[in-house]
């Protein structure tokens, strides 16, 4: 029992300069289950199961590795979409660059604020849903999170709500290390959409909970970079209740080492879980998308969908898991990764497993690496399209199918419209 | 139009010479037919002209309107107005056909320094040459190819040459894996395309298609050459006797 010495060192020393916020009562004694959660855990190591494709050693320091603030010239995501946002900088909230938090449908509060007086929901969610995805698979960063968060935002959707909470993120101080927490509630036929978009900080840990009541609909769509020397850490617990909906679609762009962990709990009868990302890496890259899919109840769907464009060096990661609990009979599972290796140099690592303790369920998983289609690319070029307009072609082709996953035409426009300006920023 | 001047290919990866000498000379409205058994090197030609890798040109030439065209990438050589039906038309998932043609058009004109069509011309455009290929509409919607028939697939790389116009179209096959009635329609979508400044070279293994497009010219391969050429009749010498007779013939 217990850690290694060396490693609870180093475990204690990265949370040396932390402090657990203040708070009520029971905000408190959840950070301090977590703190005893982060410490029981530990550090991951390289030779943690789930940290075999992915050297966690940046995001273990105490300090954050420094990180080139970047200034891009491109329009930031989602500028066209009437939303309401919510602006951080560096990981502090920022009042005078935010909208007014009042919105019909729903309550939104800074989390230092809410976590100071009892709301009853947020007892529900706060610390709970993380702690809840620590088994089997530890999460340490996200228990860390829970205990040291000092900002973020809590959100409860009574209703369908049309404009989209869109969270924005900018990155200022190269050698900022911020960690938000954000927890969510959608009450029993609510519709609420959460958008991120922008860099976040030098080194981002950032924790996501959301508690989808019965009949509620949860919509997330997240564009992630193109800041590039970032290195981010994220994790999106789901608790999914009967016939609710959960919609999670990522694009990343970019970054030295980005690991986005996913968790959804299916535990009422006939919720539907879509969760689905493309990445795209040039060089420098590391993209990790560890996701988890429990089936507790009957008659649930899942739908994992990933999709990685890597080259020149990059390393695109995927491990995903569809849990199938006992009696979790009618599930429909499915799971797909790809990865399009565009030169020799790229990694695809994989790992994607089923666990089924019932005996009615249609589960599959597929996942392949694989390089452009030369006799696809011959075709088209056949046809007068130039060479490097018929490769681009043939890579939005082959992330179709994850950004198909975004239900608003609008949205998916957009990161359709911010993929083709990466590729043709490629251009040699 | 299309001049072919002693033409040698060797297949880069088996390291094995196709084509040992092929001369040819298609004028502008003219169409001419390549018949010939399997293994003689007819499909090559085709792929040769239109650029496609892993075939070494070790000797001869091609010229499109005078324009050297080995020198060109397959993108230039479709600008310059080279058309290939493939054989076998790929299926490129993800891709709509809508787009592909427009991509296709659109990128063809800015070579020519034209300006590119709107949506609107365009729609008017395609929906027009769709309907008198038989063209369902829901086919343009699809994506290229996939999980279309043969006959569709066919009649899919014959609604692109109606959309883009080429001037000289090249043929490979289009007639395998097509019933009567699929044969039909596509002969009649080449037909409508004959014209003064348009030349077709029509690759075959059979006479049928020929029934359904008059050659002008017809010319036999074997073993990587021409080794006969004549008129339409020639192709139903071929019909009657097979290929053996004219082979032993010109041995």
């Amino acid at each position: 029992m217990g850690l290694p010495a060396r490693r609870q060192e180093d475990s204690e020393a990265r949370i040396a300069h932390l402090e657990v916020p203040d708070g009520a009562a029971w905000a408190t004694e959840m950070r301090k289950q977590a703190v005893s959660r982060y410490l029981a855990m530990g550090l991951p190591g390289r030779r943690d199961e789930y940290w075999r494709f992915t050297r966690p050693d940046d995001l273990n320091t105490p300090q954050a590795p420094h990180a080139a603030v970047v200034d891009l010239k491109e329009a930031p995501a989602f500028g066209e979409v009437d939303r309401l946002r919510i602006v951080f900088r560096d990981g502090v909230f920022d009042a005078e660059a935010s909208d007014d938090l009042s919105c019909e449908g729903l309550e939104v509060e800074r989390l230092q604020s809410a976590t100071s007086h009892d709301i009853h929901w947020l007892k529900d969610v706060y610390g709970v849903l993380e702690a809840r995805g620590q088994e089997p698979v530890a999460r340490p960063f996200a228990a860390l999170n829970t205990a040291f968060a000092t900002d973020g935002i809590v959100i409860r959707a009574t209703e369908r709500v049309s404009r989209p909470v869109n969270l924005t993120y900018l990155h200022e101080n190269p050698d900022s290390d911020a960690i938000l927490h954000f927890a969510i509630k959608v009450e029993s036929g609510a519709d609420l959409t959460v958008l991120e978009n922008g860099p976040a900080a030098a080194r981002f840990n950032k924790c996501m909970e959301v508690d989808v009541a019965d009949g509620g609909a949860f919509h997330h769509v997240r564009a992630q970079g193109r800041d590039h020397e970032r290195r981010a850490v994220t994790h999106m617990f789901a608790r999914l209740g009967k016939e609710s909906a959960f919609k999670s679609f990522t694009l990343t762009a970019n970054g030295v080492l980005t690991r986005n962990e996913s968790f959804i709990e299916l535990v009422g009868d006939d919720a539907v879980a879509h969760i689905a990302g493309a990445a795209v890496g040039d060089g420098d890259f590391h993209h990790d998308d560890t996701v988890f899919v429990v089936h507790d109840a009957v008659g649930c769907e899942s739908r994992q969908v990933f999709k990685k464009v890597l080259r020149n060096g990059a390393v695109g990661a995927f491990q995903g898991k569809i849990l199938v609990k006992e009696g979790a009979q009618k599930t429909d599972g499915y799971q797909i990764s790809q990865s399009l290796l565009l030169d020799e140099d790229a990694q695809f690592l994989a790992k994607p497993e089923l666990e089924i303790y019932a005996d009615d369920v249609a589960c599959s998983h597929g996942s392949t690496s694989g390089a452009i289609d030369e006799d696809a690319l011959f075709y088209l070029q056949s046809r007068g399209i130039p060479r490097s307009d018929a490769q681009d072609l043939l890579v939005l082709a082959f992330l179709a199918e994850a950004i198909e996953e975004i239900e608003s035409e609008d949205i998916a426009e957009d990161i359709s419209g911010r993929l083709k300006g990466w590729l043709q920023r490629r251009r040699r | 139009m299309l001049k072919i001047n002693d033409l040698h290919v060797r297949l880069e990866e088996e390291d094995k010479a196709i084509l040992m000498g092929v001369d040819l000379d298609v004028t502008a409205g003219s169409v001419h037919a390549i018949m010939g058994p399997n293994g003689s090197g007819k499909s090559t030609l085709a792929y040769v002209l239109s650029g496609r890798e892993g075939y070494e040109v070790t000797r001869g030439g091609v010229a499109l309107e005078g324009q050297d065209l080995l020198e060109l990438e397959p993108e230039e050589r479709a600008a310059a107005g080279l058309f290939l039906a493939f054989q076998y038309p790929v299926e490129i998932p993800g891709v709509g056909n809508m787009t592909f043609l427009r991509t296709a058009l659109n990128a063809q004109r800015k070579a020519c320094g034209e300006d590119e069509v709107s949506a609107a011309d365009f729609l008017k455009l395609i929906r027009d040459r769709a309907k008198s290929l038989k063209i369902d509409p829901e086919m343009l919607k699809r994506p290229v190819n996939v999980g279309f028939s043969g006959g569709e697939k066919k009649r899919n790389e014959i609604l692109q040459m109606a959309v883009l116009e080429p001037k000289m179209c090249v043929l490979d096959e289009t007639d395998s894996g097509l019933d009567v009635d699929a044969m039909r329609l596509v002969a009649d979508g080449v037909n409508a395309l004959r014209g003064e400044g348009r030349a077709f070279l029509v690759i075959t293994h059979y006479q049928r298609l020929l029934n359904h497009i008059e050659p002008d010219v017809v010319h036999i391969m074997a073993d990587g050459r021409i080794v006969k050429t004549g008129g339409p009749d020639l192709a139903l010498e071929v019909e009657t006797n097979g290929y053996a007779d004219i082979l032993q013939e010109v041995a």
